[in-house]
């Protein structure tokens, strides 16, 4: 028995039909061609009334973090390339960070921490598998799975670079940029343009849109703030990040406004230090 | 049939044990191909066959998975280990990166450099004894009752796997470090018996011992 399958008759029908319909009707809404991602993923969601209404009822994700990237980024934008509403409460203060241990609601005592569906979930790594397959961007099943697990484990490494950036010295700064730029050139972006290459499919697993390749697209961008002409080389990667930008709701995510967080500065880096006490000197890994 | 899962990794605990434990747990025989020297390491990276170059590595199912989470997640999720729905699972997300946390400082305690290595202790057994320990006495805030089992109400799982490796570890580490903890004395206790767990902790089995510092300098040779 495949746990997590999530591949059913039901939606692929509804997408034919939509296909159909749009071709012979004009709907109400500004026409607009139904690619097959945005189809299969958009009306997996649309038509999963049960999820719909679970949503209302139980309100939006609420996110408990700083007001910046850090651990929190790729969860917020996993839930906009979901197309999932959250909100936000930023902790300023080390009285906020306090107050919510000792209410409970930090398992571990950290954050990231996202109301979700009744629980006060922790730990990035099991908030993200949550998201992804309650959104269906888990692949259809355990092979898939394990492929999206394993991209995602790398970009998640390249990020780790990154991670601890803001909060080096300046000297250190500049070590790490070389860092990042060398292992995004000689290990990581090498093995996803080969998967890319291989099998030439628009997105990385399943001929499917998925947690792998918001993950891919967040790591790339990230990785060309400290290196703007860093994807020379990668042509697929390229043609990836214009795909995978320009969906819908990834699209809006990236635009002015947003919930996505800049580049972090050291309002930022000051901010968590004085809300964690976190008054050591941070060294690269 | 695939035949058995094949591990590629040094011969030593480090980010493969865990994905031993788990084979172990779920009655699984698995093979071994231990890296002696930088070459051996080249070979694969020369082969195609480390996706991001690195180790560890296990060929299972046809695949060449590498990432030890991906692996965990595989093996856990094929053989049962990984609850039944999605809530559970996300549970049991919570408490194994919980445990992945507290692994990382006890794995790295021996590369600590020897000025940094009494610091370093303090904050593994601070951490243990503060953040991660009284969490699993209590598993969610609620009181552990003598005849409740496993982590999950609902059964075993790669939570209670994983949780005892790293209690094991840390007594390595400080012997005494579970005194404070009665509930999860009891808990290593009755996850030791459970019969493939038992067969693991024997002697001669494939659970590797701790790192030595004197094979330190050996590793290193492999990895840089």
């Amino acid at each position: 028995m495949q746990r997590g399958s999530h591949f059913t008759m039901r939606p692929y029908r509804c997408f034919i039909l939509t296909r159909i319909r749009l071709i012979y009707f004009t709907p109400k809404k500004k026409w607009r061609p139904l690619s097959r991602h945005e189809g299969q993923n958009s009306l997996t969601h649309l038509n999963s009334h049960g999820n719909r209404k679970f949503e209302v009822m139980a309100g939006k994700p609420k996110l408990y973090y700083f007001d910046g990237r850090g651990k929190m980024e790729s969860i917020r934008w996993l839930l906009a390339a979901a197309g999932v509403e959250f909100e936000e409460e930023f902790l300023e203060t080390r009285e906020q960070y306090e107050k919510l241990l000792q209410g409970g609601s930090l398992l571990f005592q950290q954050v990231p921490m996202v109301e979700i569906d009744g629980m006060k979930m922790v730990q990035t790594r099991a908030i993200l598998s949550y998201i992804a397959a309650k959104y269906k961007l888990y692949g259809k099943d355990l092979m898939e799975r394990a492929l999206i697990d394993m991209y995602v484990g790398g970009t998640d490494d390249l990020m780790g670079f990154i991670l601890m950036f803001p909060f080096l010295s300046a000297e250190d700064k500049e070590k790490q940029c070389a860092v990042i730029v060398q292992k995004a050139t000689s290990r990581y972006f090498p093995a996803y343009e080969k998967v890319l290459k291989d099998h030439g499919q628009d997105f990385l697993v399943g001929n499917s849109f998925s947690w792998a390749d918001v993950h891919l697209l967040e790591a790339i961008l990230m990785v060309e703030e400290k290196k703007s002409d860093v994807l020379l080389g990668f042509p697929q990667l390229q043609a990836f990040k214009a795909r995978i930008s320009s969906i819908p709701t990834i699209k809006k995510f990236l635009e002015p406004g947003s919930q996505r967080k800049p580049v972090p500065d050291d309002k930022y880096v000051e901010t968590v230090r004085r809300v964690l006490h976190m008054y050591y000197d941070v060294k690269a890994n | 049939m695939s035949g058995k899962p094949k591990l590629h990794y040094f011969n030593g605990r480090g980010r493969m044990e865990s994905i031993r434990w788990l084979l172990a747990a779920a009655g699984v025989e698995f093979e071994e191909c231990f890296l002696e020297t930088k070459d051996d390491l080249t070979k694969l990276q020369k082969d195609g066959s480390l996706l991001f170059q690195q180790v560890p590595m296990v060929e299972i199912d046809g695949m060449k998975m590498v990432q030890s989470r991906a692996i965990s997640n595989y093996i856990a999720t094929k053989y049962n280990l990984y609850g039944k729905d999605l809530k559970e699972r996300a549970l049991i997300d919570m408490y194994v990166e919980a445990v992945i946390d507290l692994n990382e400082l006890l794995m790295t305690h021996t590369f600590q450099p020897a000025d940094k290595k009494e610091q370093h202790f303090a904050t593994i057994v601070d951490k243990a004894t503060n953040r991660y320990f009284p969490v699993f006495e209590k598993v969610g805030g609620k009181e552990v009752t003598m005849d409740k089992t496993f982590l999950l109400a609902t059964g075993f799982s790669r939570a209670d796997v994983q949780l005892l490796e790293t209690l094991l570890m840390a007594e390595e580490c400080k012997p005494d470090i579970l005194v404070k903890f009665p509930l999860l004395q009891s808990f290593k206790a009755r996850i030791s018996n459970i019969p493939t767990i038992k067969k693991f902790l024997q002697p001669g089995s494939q659970r590797k011992p701790p790192l030595q510092e004197k094979d330190v300098p050996k590793l290193m040779k492999i990895f840089h």
